[in-house]
């Protein structure tokens, strides 16, 4: 089996390709997806390989975007729809949150949703306060949404795929700044299966949990920890809904020690749902309180240094592991 | 924020350890689990690590100093930060281990790291760490905490073994002082010899100073009819092997834990306006130790221990108590003495409590006596002399007089002992 360096948004356009050749029924819609080549490149081409009937660019309106994909993911097809970026997403919050999310249980399993939102996420690039949202814990908050959040090129095309062939509603954030990162990629086909953490390093010492961006924090600061004879292992929850903490828990009675690395702010958060699941899970197994290390409670400003200083990074979860691994 | 380097518990019932030397000195950086400094305490030399990385900041205390347990014995801070000078100039052994409040009766040492008397068992330890302690049986108390705030955390439970006993005699450093009225001129010349005090009569002397000058004691004596005790401990003893064969100590020991169940109150230790009730029985035996002192090894839950084993234990322990080569958990965390001079043909004797426990029991030697029979004649009878000495603010008269008749009943009808 031959394999390839690719970056993101190559790993998730062929990831695209690849579904709307064997499946016709699915079709990507969204602002600048067809003429425009696609935002973030992702859609790049497709206009001309698969035509304006399945690639759609819409108007500016991200409640229509995601209410005429319910529409027709009720009526049979597959779309794909492209929210510029997460932050436009809360216009649209009413057809993702009460529609894509509640008509399978609220008309009785008549209808089913399979529907994919795919939404550019993340903040460091002087978007400031209102452009550099990672919400995905917010979506995850609720029942009948299924949520992807992938850390990797490869992760991210067997994501991709897989939540195209899955019947419940998917929204599908990809990191901005992950777009341009390779992973090597197999030629051969490879789905990733709905609700499955993965162990992305092996380590004693203590566990780090985190998804999308973190995880390369996590990863580059479990390098660093290792120089000092650390050795942090990390999970990647991968979706944030089905959550699958089984993994974290089996890290966690090895390693006794939990640091949750999160991109997106603190208060009521993904981190603040690890650390409760995992106190009444494994109790037992605790050494030390369980850390998070997110960005910090503000507003993003928009100087660099100062929006640098209220980001998460590498250096910050080595801080974090070295205030409970004594 | 510095953060204080706190002088661990080095083990039950003592409060006091003489600095050796630092280790460290101010100005060098240290990581967690760094040895800071050697105390030696009457008991065990031990190593004294801190609990964070940084800067050392403050160390108080010289070597040769006694040092309380509790106290605070330096300051460490980030990495190049200076102490703050409005930081009290706190001397090591001047701070009390307790708050000013607190009664003027010593606090067990392993009361001293607790901040919150609502722990459970009044320790401050992770979840794992103490699910790692009871699976070990390892009893958290005597483990010193590495962690934040003097945590137990898993790696303290990994870690953990018996500290190496040192030996009891000619210590390097000068003995603690012992709060006594003033000895006047120390006697010169060729008729006397000076023999510098050990650090074991130190503690000794300073321990029954404290025992006398503080608990007021009552004693009360009963003659035991040992006929049917030598006769059970005979059959049992024929069906025993060496290492289990019962002594009279054992059964006097068992004897002894079985009726404190009935009188828990003197199972009790006092704190001034708190009493500590203990629930388990560990029955503390004095052993005289050959290079002289004497040291008490402690029957574990003897209550709830079968004769045999408290046989087999007390054998080995007494063994290593001679031998020198006592684990911590054989002295510590007794709950009520036993103190035995039969082997030595005493007839009785009063024994000095051993603080902070309600009492103490002595043994005399079983001896043939002429004594009145139930007919008004006289005949032969095989007694022993038992007496109790009892905390008189923890327990009264008349409860000593039922705690000691009932010892007196078990060991006359010795098939309750087992």
């Amino acid at each position: 089996m031959t394999e390839k360096n690719v970056p993101m948004r190559e790993a998730l356009r062929a990831a695209l390709i690849e579904e709307m050749e064997r499946d016709e029924t699915v079709f990507v819609m969204g602002e600048e997806v067809g003429s425009w080549q696609g935002t973030h490149r992702v859609t790049r081409g497709l206009l001309e390989m698969f035509g304006e009937r399945r690639v759609k660019d819409t108007p500016i309106s991200e409640l229509v975007i995601a209410g005429a994909a319910v529409g027709a993911a009720m009526a049979g097809l597959r779309p794909v729809a492209e929210i510029m970026t997460i932050n436009f997403a809360f216009l649209s919050i009413d057809a993702i949150i009460n529609h894509a999310a509640k008509v399978h249980y609220m008309f009785n399993g008549q209808f089913k949703v399979p529907l994919v939102i795919r939404a550019a996420s993340g903040w460091g690039n002087q978007a400031t306060a209102t452009h550099s949202h990672t919400p995905e814990p917010i979506f995850a908050h609720f029942p009948g949404l299924y949520v992807a959040c992938p850390s990797n090129a490869y992760d991210a095309k067997g994501m991709l795929k897989t939540a195209i062939r899955d019947d419940n509603p998917v929204l599908f954030t990809e990191s901005i700044a992950l777009y341009s990162k390779p992973s090597l990629i197999p030629d051969d086909e490879y789905l990733i299966p709905v609700g499955k953490s993965d162990v992305k390093r092996q380590g004693e010492h203590v566990t780090l949990v985190s998804y999308a961006r973190g995880v390369e924090w996590s990863l580059e600061a479990a390098a660093m920890l290792a120089k000092e004879g650390i050795e942090a292992e990390v999970v990647d929850l991968r979706w944030l809904r089905p959550l699958d903490l089984e993994p974290v828990f089996e890290s966690f009675k090895k390693t006794n020690r939990c640091v949750v690395v999160e991109e997106s702010l603190p208060h009521f958060s993904f981190g603040s749902e690890i650390a409760a699941q995992l106190q009444e899970a494994a109790f037992d197994y605790m050494d030390a309180p369980i850390k998070r290390v997110s960005a910090m409670d503000v507003p993003l400003p928009y100087a660099k240094e100062i929006e640098l200083m209220a980001l998460p990074n590498a250096q910050k979860v080595v801080d974090a592991v070295k205030e409970i691994v004594y | 924020m510095a953060q204080e380097i706190i002088m661990p518990d080095v083990g039950s019932g003592v409060d006091e350890g003489i600095l050796l030397n630092w280790t460290k000195k101010v100005g060098d950086t240290v990581s967690a689990g760094d040895v800071i400094a050697e105390i030696e305490t009457d008991k065990a030399t031990v190593e004294v690590p801190v609990s964070a990385g940084g800067t050392i900041l403050q160390l108080n205390g010289t070597p040769g100093q006694a040092l309380r347990v509790g106290s605070v014995i330096g300051l460490i801070g980030a990495v190049g930060e200076q102490a703050a000078p409005a930081r009290p100039s706190g001397n090591g052994a001047a701070k009390p281990a307790a708050a000013p409040s607190a009664p003027a009766v010593s606090v067990p040492a392993a009361a001293a790291e607790v901040e919150d008397g609502s722990l459970p068992d009044g320790v401050k330890a992770s979840p794992v760490a103490r699910k790692m302690a009871a699976e070990r049986g390892i009893d958290l108390a005597q483990i010193h905490g590495t962690g934040p705030g003097g945590r137990i955390v898993k790696s303290d439970v990994e870690n953990w073994t018996p500290a190496p006993v040192s030996p009891a005699a000619a210590p390097s450093a000068p003995a603690p002082v012992i709060s006594a009225p003033g000895f006047g001129r120390l006697p010169e010349g060729p008729d006397v010899e000076i023999i510098e005090t050990s650090k074991m009569r130190s503690r000794i002397a300073q321990r029954m100073i404290e025992a006398k000058q503080q608990t007021p004691h009552f004693y009360l004596t009963v003659e035991v009819d040992v006929e049917p005790l030598l006769k059970f401990r005979a059959q049992i003893n024929a069906a025993l092997d060496e290492a289990h064969k019962v002594s009279v100590n054992d059964l006097v020991v068992k004897a002894v834990a079985l009726a404190l169940r009935d009188f828990p109150n003197l199972n009790t230790h006092y704190y001034g306006d708190r009493l500590v009730r203990h629930k388990r029985i560990h029955i503390g035996i004095a052993v005289a130790l050959p290079t002289g002192g004497l040291i008490n090894v402690v029957a574990k839950d003897a209550d709830r221990t079968a004769l045999s084993v408290i046989a087999a234990q007390n054998k080995e322990m007494i063994a290593r108590a001679r031998d020198n080569k006592l684990k911590p958990d054989d002295i510590q965390g007794s709950t009520f003495t036993v103190s035995n001079l039969g082997p030595y043909d005493i007839d009785q004797f009063a024994a000095i409590i051993n603080p902070p426990e309600a009492g103490i029991v002595a043994v005399g030697s079983a001896k043939k006596t002429p004594i009145v029979l139930a007919d008004g004649t006289l005949g032969i009878g095989n007694r022993m002399k038992l007496s109790v000495s009892v905390d008189h603010r923890v327990s009264d008269g008349a409860e000593g007089a039922q705690f000691i008749k009932r010892i007196k009943e078990l060991l006359e009808t010795p098939a309750g002992l087992v």
